[in-house]
Order: structure tokens, then sequence, then C-alpha cells
């Protein structure tokens, strides 16, 4: 039974958010934009170089589409609602809910990442591989690459909706949601390879980039989709992503539950 | 004129007292508007040291583009945060109450609020330059100085004109339009690298008709002796700042055209 309300929260909560078209139209322009900015600054770099890169230019220019149409799964904001039901003393009723509160906000936040990235990927993926000229364009994977990019991205989704409760819990602490949430972005966007394609970084960086969870939301699908990791290596990437996962979720499961034992609910 | 000036160091001496009532809170927000802004500069590093240098660019030149940008963005996200708002005022009909005052429209808006903490983004400008001005190792005149001084200036000009083009599509949209940031934000991620290394139609754009090149690719052009691929002459470069503030006008003008087409939303 419970199952099926969590799919209720999900599907109710996707609709609504599909419903903001022209600010996806909007922001489709806006990630064109940086998305060329980006490309043409690269291709500057990659010009002045004749070293063999990490990344080839080709992939670069993929790594970065990819980056613009999956930019909103990235989870560097929390859920507005929740964090204002925390501010309010609101989150009172959420504990009135015969669901448990962690799947509630889980359910939430899948649906708050999945629906504006459908409305802006889209797009984003059919002009950059059928429109531009080949060389700005997004190469289309083999058949193994599409299958891990696939799987890494369902990854990405699961990681990052962890990452996402997180900063909604944190809210039971910072209350104002001003001091960390706004260090979150700048940090998920470097250590995600947003910024950046991670493997440009200097390769001393690059053990300890993969370490971190972040490399799970842009960086693992996009090398996936471009072709510089190989579809037999999805297992081993899929893991890292998934133990992330199972790591942040009961992280986040122990500090709701310190969270909510010392919540004060304000009357009135 | 100098009623009016004075009467906006009224409103910004306002709005910093306000702010500074929580002196903690406050610094914390500008360290983390610091720390934000500041690791941009990261993704930039990490580029320089794969690739060695950016066309005919070294990383401290870069850094000079950089510093230089983001000290003008900041001006103008302080100075002109009112515009930015704005949209929340034409909502909601309190813009109803600026039209009642005797005094221009566009001063009374800039006094909204003047934004302190952004001084987290001008500090870290301001370092990455100096950074950029040391590793350079070169003797800079005291005009060279001046013309850095005055295209960051003529930047904030500029960033402020287009937060002005964006306050005055919302009277006509009620709401904040957020193509607009495309030439805001994404003109400062446009500026941080020279803007000779883009392709033509882009280059021409952010030359004519939002002169961004003006900020710090024509002053370091001349100032670090580098030609132009297009055969501009380094004695335009002298003259750059200029049009940021003939922009600035300019979206005055825009400005007034559309308070004069303001229909309240009566709420």
């Amino acid at each position: 039974m419970n199952r099926r309300a969590y799919q209720a929260i999900m599907r109710l909560r996707f609709m609504l958010l599909m419903q903001y078209r022209i600010a996806a139209l909007a922001g489709i322009t806006t990630q064109f934009m940086f998305g060329f900015v980006k490309i043409m600054v690269l291709e500057a770099f990659y010009l002045s170089t004749t070293q063999p890169q990490p990344l080839t230019f080709q992939q670069a220019v993929g790594y970065v589409w990819l980056g613009q149409a999956m930019l909103r799964l990235l989870p560097w904001d929390g859920d507005g609602e929740i964090q204002a039901l925390v501010r309010s003393g609101n989150v009172a009723y959420e504990l009135c809910r015969p669901l448990d509160l962690y799947s509630h906000w889980y359910a939430r936040a899948i649906a708050l990442r999945v629906a504006p990235t459908l409305l802006r990927a889209v797009p984003v993926f059919l002009v950059t591989l059928f429109v531009l000229p080949p060389k700005y364009a997004l190469s289309i994977p083999t058949a193994g690459g599409w299958a891990a990019w696939i799987l890494s991205t369902l990854g990405a989704i699961a990681l990052g909706c962890a990452i996402t409760n997180l900063i909604n819990i944190s809210m039971f602490w910072t209350i104002s949601g001003e001091g960390i949430s706004r260090l979150i972005p700048a940090v998920v966007i470097i250590l995600s390879g947003m910024g950046v394609p991670l493997p440009l970084f200097p390769d001393w960086s690059q053990r300890l980039l993969e370490l971190l969870p972040f490399a799970g939301l842009v960086d693992t699908p996009a090398r996936f989709f471009t072709g510089q990791l190989s579809p037999t290596m999805i297992w081993v990437f899929l893991a890292r992503q998934l133990v992330w996962t199972a790591i942040l979720i009961i992280w986040g499961r122990r500090l709701l539950a310190r969270g909510l034992r010392r919540v004060v609910v304000q009357g009135g | 004129m100098r009623d009016g000036i004075r009467l906006y160091l009224r409103y910004v001496s306002m709005s910093l007292r306000s702010q500074l009532q929580y002196p903690a809170s406050f610094l914390m927000l500008v360290v983390g508007n610091l720390a934000i802004t500041g690791i941009e500069f990261l993704t930039i590093w990490a580029l320089f040291s794969r690739f060695g240098s950016l066309g005919e660019w070294s990383l401290p030149e870069v850094a000079l583009f950089y510093g230089m940008v983001h000290m003008a963005f900041a001006i103008s996200e302080a100075a002109a945060r009112g515009f930015d708002i704005l949209h929340r005022q034409v909502r909601s009909g309190d813009f109803d109450r600026i039209l009642l005052r005797p005094r221009s429209t566009a001063l009374q808006v800039m006094g909204l609020e003047f934004q302190l903490l952004r001084v987290g983004r001008f500090a870290q400008g301001l370092v990455v330059l100096r950074w950029g001005l040391t590793s350079l190792k070169m003797s800079i005149t005291f005009a060279e100085l001046l013309l850095i001084v005055a295209a960051i200036i003529g930047g904030g000009l500029l960033f402020s004109g287009l937060f002005v083009l964006q306050a005055t599509l919302s009277f006509w949209s009620v709401d904040s339009l957020e193509v607009v940031n495309l030439t805001t934000y994404g003109g400062v991620e446009t500026a941080q690298a020279p803007i000779s290394i883009y392709r033509g139609y882009f280059r021409s754009f952010f030359t004519w008709v939002i002169p961004l090149a003006t900020i710090n690719y024509f002053p370091l052009m001349a100032i670090l002796d580098h030609a132009d691929p297009l055969g501009i002459p380094h004695w335009l470069s002298w003259l750059s700042p200029l049009a940021g503030l003939v922009f600035f006008v300019l979206c005055l003008q825009v400005w007034n055209f559309g308070v004069r087409h303001y229909h309240s939303t009566g709420s």
C-alpha cells in the first residue's frame, strides 16, 4: 500500500513541475549559450596544444552538451517547499502522515529532479544530435554506450536525490538555508564535472575526484556516452554510484531522526 | 544633479546600515560569496595546467581578464540590485508608490537596495587581478592603471545597463525574464576569456551590440600589447571605458520609455 502512496506523490509532483514550460524554454536558451561558450573556450585550449589529451575535443564537446542537457538533475538546492515547511514549523503536518518521512521526501526529490530535466534535455539532445554541424555536435554512441549511459544516468538520479534529501534535512540545523546552501552549488558544479570535464583536471587529482560522490552525477554518464569509458566498465562505476547512494541515504536517515528529536513546533 | 547624488548616498547608507545589523551573518554571506565566485577561477586554472596556454594568452594574462570582469559585475550587482528585483515591485503594484514621488524613478529604484555582500565577488576579482599583475612582472604605468580602473567602472555601468533593460522588460512581462541572464551571467562567463578566441558572429555581438569587449579585452589588448585579429588599433582602447557610460545612458532612455508605458497591476 505504501509503495503506491510514494508513487502517487511522485506522479503528482511530476505533473505539477511539468507545467513550467515557458521557464524551461528560457532555460534551454541559456543552456545553449553556456554550452557554446564552454565549447568555444575548450576549442581554443585544444588548438593551443599538440599533446594527446585524456579526452578528445569531440568527446569534450559531447561531455559539455550532456552536462547542459542534464543540468537540472544536479542536486544544487533543496526542495523549496520542504525548506519552507521546516522554517515555518509546518513540518509537524508531515509527521502526521502515515508515511516514512525520508521516503516521502525522496519521492518528491525524484520528481523535482526528473521533471525539469525531461523538459530541457529532450530539445537539447535533439538539437545537439541532429542539427548542429558535426564538429560541435553530440556523437551518437554505440549500443553498449547507450546502455551504459542509461544505467549510469539512473545511478546519477538515485545519487542526486540522496544528496537533495541531505540538503533538505540540513535545514533542521541551518534554518535560514543561507549558509551551507550557498556553498553547495559551487562544490557540486566543480566536482561533478559541470564546470570543466573532470578528465581535464590535473592527473594527480583524478583518483580523488573519482572517489568523491559528485563524479557520479555528471562525469560518469558523460564518459560512457562519449565513449571515453568502455561500456564493460559500467559495473564498477554503477557500483560506486550505488554505494555512495546507500551511504548518503543511511546518513540522511540518521540525521533526519536526530533532527526530528530536537524539532520544536511553534504554535499558531 | 548634486541633490540627486546626495539623495542616492542617503539611500545607500540606509541600506548599508540595515544590512550590517547582523554583522556575523553578514560576514558569513560575504565569505560565502567570495568562495563561490572564487571557485570559478579554479576551473580556469585546471584548464591551463592541462593545456599550457589559451591561444596566445597565458594564465596570468587571463587572470587580468577574469579579475576585471568580476569586479565590474560585482559593482553592478551591488549598485543596480534594485533593477534586478524590480519585477517584484511591478507584480505587487508597489512601483506605483515610486511614481508618486517627485524624484527620478531610476534613482529611486537604484536606491531600493545596495547589496553589500557583493564585496565578496569584488574582493576575489581584485585578488586574481593583483596576482595576474604581479606574476606578469611587467611595469605598468600610471596611465595604464587608470585605464584599468576606468574600464572596470565602465563595465559596472554596462552591466547595470543590462539590469535596467531587464527591469524595463518586466513592465510588459510582469515577471523577471531569464533571457537577460544570457547577457549578464552569460556575459561574465564569456568575458572571462579574451573575446578574440570566440567565433565571428558571437564575437561581433559582444563587441558591437553589447560591448562586453570594452570591459577588459580592448584595454588589456593595449596594455599587454597583443594585436587584435581584426586589426582594431590600440589608441581606440583608451576610449573603451566610455562605451559602458554610453550604453548605460541609452538603457536609461529605454527605461524612461518603459515607465511611460507602465500599467499598474492594480493589486
